[in-house]
């Protein structure tokens, strides 16, 4: 129990998507204006994470891991290069069906999230948790808690990134550094803050 | 009608560059540029990539039924990344892995499906092929000025080749580790679009609160 609450800590804040990986930073940047949109996509995040990852785990042990048609008297079929494919076509599927039960029951959350879920289906960070779980041989469980701690890291960074930027309206900045400029820099800080939680954990 | 390749194939360099101005494909910019040699190769991975999916997507874009498009798109982007991919891990395993996950996240990489979404749903496939062309070598512009920064003032190397002496082996230079780490990254990202932006004001947001005019990139 403590080994899963310490992969969720360290996806969450060590292995920060946007800040410490680079992944996802492009809705980062754009949705990162208002906090109400920041809030929408991170709650989105999370939960397109947590479904796609776990799923992804399923269909990559079952179907493509090397040995995984052992069962049909295939044992050396390897199908693990198809994973791009196959992975992307989860997450297209999911967040689809997602936006369709949504609309269908929760009308309300449905319209907060507005454009967001479609946009998830191309967002690199989620197609990047399911490689990330392939590479490093997550269980079930354990996909499930990294893609809801990557989901909540990527949240909680989305949601200050934007708090800063609404308080930085008001600056005066150089013409060439506004906008975009200054929210590389700010990220940069971010990163720099969340840097520390690298620390921490290694000196445990 | 004729078509001026030499503007679709200069502009966007620096003038219309793809991460600097368009906000397209940041993610794999920061991430791989720790080095010159894995920028390069992400560079010309995605330059590969997207000239080519540029291509078929143009070729048959008559074809594609609009609901469905962005799936074709996908599928056929992801296609091209598999090749990619096995022949890098065939014949440079070592940068393959220094590269972990970024190239396969090629298939997501905003500026593919930025450029395909844009102009080759709408151009024949040579205008299409040069536009995807110059738009991966203005991408591959920022990643290697970044990367060779990066590496130069982090390790006084540049391809791993000894340039700047280092304090340890006799010389004058300690290297600055930041530069290795994620924020050095943003750090120099954010510098290089503020002077860009500088020496070309027309690419400065407007001051108010209102984003500019300008199409979001459907990431």
């Amino acid at each position: 129990m403590s080994d899963l609450w310490s992969l969720f800590l360290s996806a969450a804040f060590v292995d920060n998507m946007p800040l410490a990986l680079f992944l996802g930073l492009c809705t980062f940047l754009a949705l990162s204006r208002r906090t109400e949109s920041a809030l929408g996509l991170g709650i989105a995040m999370t939960g397109v994470l947590g479904v796609t990852v776990p799923l992804n785990q399923l269909i990559h042990d079952g179907l493509l891991a090397p040995g995984a048609w052992a069962w049909a008297g295939l044992p050396d079929l390897d199908l693990s290069y198809l994973a791009l494919i196959a992975f992307i076509g989860v997450i297209a599927a999911t967040v689809q069906l997602l936006e369709m039960v949504l609309d269908r029951f929760f009308p309300a959350i449905h319209a907060a999230f507005g454009v967001f879920l479609p946009l998830l289906t191309v967002q690199c960070a989620i197609l990047a948790g399911s490689l990330f779980m392939v590479e490093r041989d997550y269980t079930l469980a354990q996909s499930a808690v990294f893609g809801l701690g990557s989901g909540a890291g990527f949240a909680v960074a989305v949601v200050m990134l934007s708090a800063i930027r609404a308080r930085l309206a008001y600056a005066d900045l150089p013409d060439g550094l506004r906008g975009l400029g200054i929210a590389f820099v700010l990220a940069g800080l971010m990163s720099l803050g969340f840097a520390a939680f690298g620390q921490m954990a290694a000196g445990q | 009608m004729a078509t001026d390749y030499r503007a679709i194939l200069t502009d966007p360099l620096i003038r219309q560059n793809p991460v600097t101005l368009q906000i397209l494909g940041i993610c794999s910019a920061l991430a791989v540029t720790t080095s010159l040699a894995t920028a390069l190769t992400m560079s010309v991975s995605l330059t590969v990539v997207l000239t080519l999916a540029a291509g078929i997507i143009s070729a048959i874009r008559r074809h594609i039924p609009d609901s469905i498009r962005l799936i074709v798109q996908i599928v056929i982007v992801a296609s091209l990344v598999i090749v990619i991919d096995e022949i890098l891990q065939a014949y440079l395993a070592e940068i393959s892995r220094a590269l972990s996950v970024y190239v396969g996240l090629i298939t997501t990489n905003c500026l593919v499906l930025g450029r395909t979404e844009a102009y080759a749903r709408h151009n024949a496939p040579p205008a299409a092929m040069v536009d995807a062309f110059g738009n991966g070598l203005g991408y591959s512009l920022v990643l290697i000025v970044i990367g060779g920064l990066r590496e130069l003032f982090g390790k006084g190397e540049l391809f791993g080749i000894q340039v700047l002496p280092l304090a340890e082996a006799g010389g004058w230079f300690t290297p600055l580790s930041l530069m290795l780490l994620a924020p050095s990254a943003f750090f120099l990202l954010g510098g290089l679009v503020w002077a860009v932006r500088s020496l070309w004001p027309a690419q400065a947001e407007a001051p108010e609160h209102t984003p500019p005019l300008r199409n979001e990139p459907a990431e």
